[in-house]
């Protein structure tokens, strides 16, 4: 008999296999994380999750015999039949009877675990910010130095020591440079000599050692190494999110709850794409402030609404820190589309000379009232479609259940073809 | 005697001395003769990846054992299901996976059961012997995936892909149900694989690429009959059948269907006999396990442990139980096993009766093992299920006839006249020939449009299940090149549906 522990052996050995399913099931995968995604807690979503494939997406179809047809059984467990008893078909279809082992097609769904990767993969796969390329990532490229083995040349802050003794040192034993303990053991052999001849032999014998040791010199140019550095340019993709919300009492939880998860879809896309990427959130009532995320997210605010304050705080923010030479700058704005009248002109004036020239892009989500779709615009929808109207990189969109977040979001965030701005 | 371990853990000396007297009960008390034993250790994961590739240690890879992984796996995380506690492998040496989380009860338990119950029944069973190559199935299935994946590099995943799924949707009807007239040897079909692909490259000439095709002429000599004869028709193993005539498949393609025929074919045993293989294993833990206990090579305690898990793999629940499986194999073997010992060593005056052969014959070992090397589930059944048992487990008989309108009707019950349709019925049930639906490839038309043409002959009016049908005829249509008709004919000859599938244009691309 043998023995053999396993357990040690690679582990993952259906990873392959598993890797295989899901490319197949890339369809069905990014409809179940759709799904899935409706029904739960957004920020779960960063742990990766469970979804539910249908198994018929994914069948294996063989030839087995369907409902119908004449059936015989043996079952165990009688307790008061007698032959000749006719007993009720169980509702529902031809089969009839309990449920019989072999029959029938298994299950018609199963849970699928992925992990974090994977989730978030199908879940943003497509999705990319418009025009982050276009602006600056060419020019701005920042430069690290990266290890690059060693070089001849080099200045002398950089010599790579070990190398060097090393290089020395074979240098040495290969030319045969006389070390200085034979050089001791004869000069004592020679204090120690009586006879004549023998002294003045082994004198000249130092004297060659002693000059082999100058020839030979116990570190040689030739030697020595400075490690190489090597510049390797990064890309640096450097973009602040702006995320704009109206928190005023005319916003009902509803709404906000709508734009929080449009922007928690946002904080995760981001999150998950790009390195270099700073948020900044603003809320607004009738005036702005710029707050922490929690805040942003959680705490609560009442007063009027005045739209243009929040755009004023984005441009004071930019002014300050994120000067639109070195940054991609992007926006996302929801609000209820309650903006006071007065304001209109203010708010029309910052977009167009502050904001818009600013931005790379800039996503305006209008939230309703959940099952009510509203027929009429809303001023702020009109000013903004009116902007869109002359080219400006606007995307305009309603929503009012949270059923819809994610297509839109989808949408908004599309891969593009070329260039082309904002699709309505 | 000594006991074998305490408590629960266990290192490799206990595996050791466990196995070393499991053997010494298996082989001189209950007179078994099994291969070589490897039993190996693993963790839940890899027993996990071991049930995605249908059990088997190393196996080519396929998205469909990412899925089965995927679906084992999301069961054993809920807590929905436990694993088996064993995997064992019909080689030689006979490979029996142990997990690492078991106790050392667990591991007796296991060692008894795979690597002396089932160990026996691989190596003696009629079914195992005639199908299966103990010897060489690790070697073939090296070299199975090894040749998948160089074919996967050559043609690519896709093309691969698609061959094997069309394959593995026909494994079912990609079995020899009759032996032929030479026993399987794996390596020498490994060796032949690569003979003819060093025939083929030595014989290669590029010039015949260049010959003029005349008009066919042998197509339209051929008469119906002779034709039939030519492509071996009918004929009912469909893989066979499509590796040997389809006209445009690739060499490579072919050696996959081959190779999923022979893995279909070395797990045809196994699907005949899964009562009495389940049956013979629960048997002789039940023996070993008893037989420790009594040299107090067991504790009590862990006796008991032992019985906990026993009677929770023989529990067979009633037909009106809210989870009824259908019988458990393991409890109705288990049952039938030890009633026969009872048959022989204590009989009643019914099974005289009905077993007058073995009734009181007095070694219900030497009866055991010769039923055990003789016999799969259907014939097993249908001679020693005795009335007893039946009463014991209270079976009845039911029909579902859709032509009667009012409901199903109760056939039989366990009564004296009930007892012999009752055991024909369940023997009936265990026999795939009977359980399959019996799909034959009848006639192609070659002088015509290349149309195959495949005959389900319907037993019982039970019609194949449409769309599954449909999916795999256009598997089949793919394999084939042109198109394929599927008729469902009744005994009468009335043909009661049919299917038709043309090759997709991919395929045909390939």
């Amino acid at each position: 008999m043998n023995i053999v522990d396993r357990r040690l052996n690679p582990r993952g050995k259906a990873l392959e296999n598993r890797q295989r399913f899901l490319r197949r099931a890339k369809g069905v995968v990014q409809q179940a994380v759709k799904q899935s995604l409706q029904s739960r807690n957004i920020r779960d979503v960063l742990d990766g999750g469970e979804v539910s494939i249908p198994m018929d997406g994914m069948e294996e179809p063989s030839l087995r015999r369907g409902a119908g047809g004449m059936r015989d059984h043996v079952l165990p467990g009688n307790k008061t039949f007698i032959e000749g008893d006719v007993l009720p078909r169980s509702g529902g279809g031809s089969g009839g009877k309990p449920d019989k082992a072999g029959e029938g097609a298994g299950e018609d769904a199963f849970r699928f675990v992925l992990t974090r990767e994977e989730f978030l993969n199908v879940f943003l796969d497509d999705l990319e910010l418009p025009d982050l390329a276009k602006r600056r990532l060419t020019e701005t490229e920042h430069e690290s130095p990266v290890r690059a083995g060693y070089s001849v040349s080099g200045s002398p802050a950089n010599i790579a020591v070990n190398r060097t003794t090393r290089l020395a040192m074979m240098r040495r034993m290969a030319l045969r440079r006389p070390n200085p303990e034979t050089i001791a053991r004869l000069e004592a052999e020679i204090a120690a000599c009586e006879e004549d001849g023998l002294r003045l032999a082994l004198e000249d014998k130092v004297k060659a050692l002693n000059a082999k040791v100058r020839r030979i010199p116990y570190i040689d140019p030739v030697d020595v190494r400075y490690r190489r550095y090597e510049n390797e340019p990064k890309p640096v993709a450097q973009a602040v999110m702006f995320c704009l919300m109206d928190v005023s009492s005319s916003m009902t939880e509803h709404m906000k709850d709508l734009a929080k998860r449009f922007y928690m879809l946002l904080y995760i896309f981001l999150a998950q794409r790009y390195r270099h990427v700073e948020l900044v959130f603003i809320r607004h009532t009738d005036r702005a402030e710029e707050v922490d995320e929690d805040t942003f997210f959680h705490s609560p605010a009442t007063g009027g609404t005045l739209v243009s304050s929040a755009l004023e705080a984005m441009r004071a923010v930019i002014a300050k820190r994120y000067s639109p030479e070195d940054w991609n700058i992007y926006a996302a704005q929801a609000s209820d589309g309650d903006n006071s009248y007065s304001d209109e002109a203010a708010t029309e004036r910052l977009l167009k000379d502050a904001i818009l020239p600013a931005s790379q892009y800039f996503a305006y989500l209008e939230v309703g009232e959940s099952g009510r779709e509203s027929m009429s615009h809303s001023a702020l929808l009109r000013l903004y479609e009116r902007l869109r109207a002359e080219g400006a990189p606007l995307s305009i969109r309603k929503v009012s259940h949270r059923n819809e977040i994610f297509p839109v979001f989808r949408e908004l965030f599309q891969r593009r073809q070329g260039h082309e701005k904002a699709a309505s | 005697m000594e006991p074998l371990f305490e408590g629960a853990d266990w290192s490799f000396t206990t595996l050791q001395r466990i196995h070393d007297a499991c053997q010494e009960i298996a082989l001189s008390e209950l007179g078994l003769d099994v291969y070589p034993n490897q039993i190996e250790v693993i963790t839940a994961e890899q027993m996990l990846d071991a049930y995605s590739s249908t059990g088997m240690p190393l196996f080519y890879k396929h998205w469909s054992f990412g899925k089965h992984f995927a679906h084992h796996e999301a069961f054993y995380r809920k807590g929905l299901r436990d694993l088996a506690y064993e995997i064992v492998i019909n080689s030689s040496p006979c490979v029996s996976y142990l997990m690492e989380e078991n106790t050392a009860t667990m591991q007796t338990l296991v060692i008894a059961h795979a690597a002396f119950g089932h160990n026996h029944f691989f190596k003696n069973n009629y079914l195992f012997k005639t199908w299966t190559d103990a010897e060489g199935i690790l070697d073939y299935l090296d070299f199975a995936k090894g040749y998948i994946a160089r074919c996967e590099e050559r043609h690519g995943q896709a093309a691969v892909e698609r061959t094997l799924d069309a394959a593995h949707a026909l494994m079912s009807h990609g079995v020899h149900r009759y032996p032929g007239k030479s026993k399987l040897d794996l390596r020498q079909e490994e060796r032949r694989e690569r003979e003819r692909r060093a025939h083929e490259e030595q014989i290669f000439n590029d010039l015949w690429r260049t010959v003029p095709a005349g008009p066919s002429k042998s197509a339209l000599d051929l008469g119906a009959e002779r034709r039939r004869t030519v492509l071996g028709l009918p004929q009912d193993n469909l893989l066979y059948f499509l590796e040997k005539s389809a006209p445009r498949l690739q060499a490579w393609q072919r050696e996959i269907l081959r190779i999923v025929r022979h893995v279909a074919q070395y797990f045809h045993p196994q699907r005949q006999t899964k009562v009495m293989n389940e049956g013979t294993a629960t048997y002789v833990h039940y023996r070993i396990m008893t037989r420790l206990h009594e040299k107090q090579a067991i504790s009590d305690g862990n006796f008991l442990e032992f019985l906990t898990s026993h009677s929770n793999v023989v529990f067979q629940p009633a037909f009106d139980h809210p989870r009824f499986p259908g019988f458990n194999p393991y409890a109705l073997g288990f049952a039938m096993m030890q009633d026969l010992e009872r048959i022989v060593t204590n009989p009643e005056a019914e099974d005289r009766e009905w077993f007058p052969d073995i009734a009181g014959s007095g070694d219900a070992m030497a009866v055991l093992r010769d039923i055990w090397a003789n016999y799969r589930d259907e014939s097993f059944i249908s001679q020693f299920l005795s009335p007893r048992l039946m009463r014991q487990m209270r079976m009845f008989h039911i029909c579902d006839d859709p032509a009667r309108t009012e409901g199903v009707v109760v056939e039989a019950i366990h009564d004296e006249a009930g007892y012999r349709r009752i055991r024909r019925q369940l023997a009936r049930e265990y026999d795939i020939s009977w359980t399959d639906p019996n799909i034959e490839v009848v006639d192609v038309d070659l002088a015509g449009d290349r149309r195959l043409l495949l005959r389900h002959t319907v037993v019982n009016g039970c019609l194949l299940q449409d769309t599954a049908a449909t999916h795999v005829l256009q598997h089949i249509a793919d394999l084939w090149s042109y198109d394929v008709r599927l008729q469902e004919v009744d005994p009468t000859g009335t043909v009661l549906k049919e299917h038709v599938a043309s090759p997709r244009a991919m395929t045909r691309a390939a």
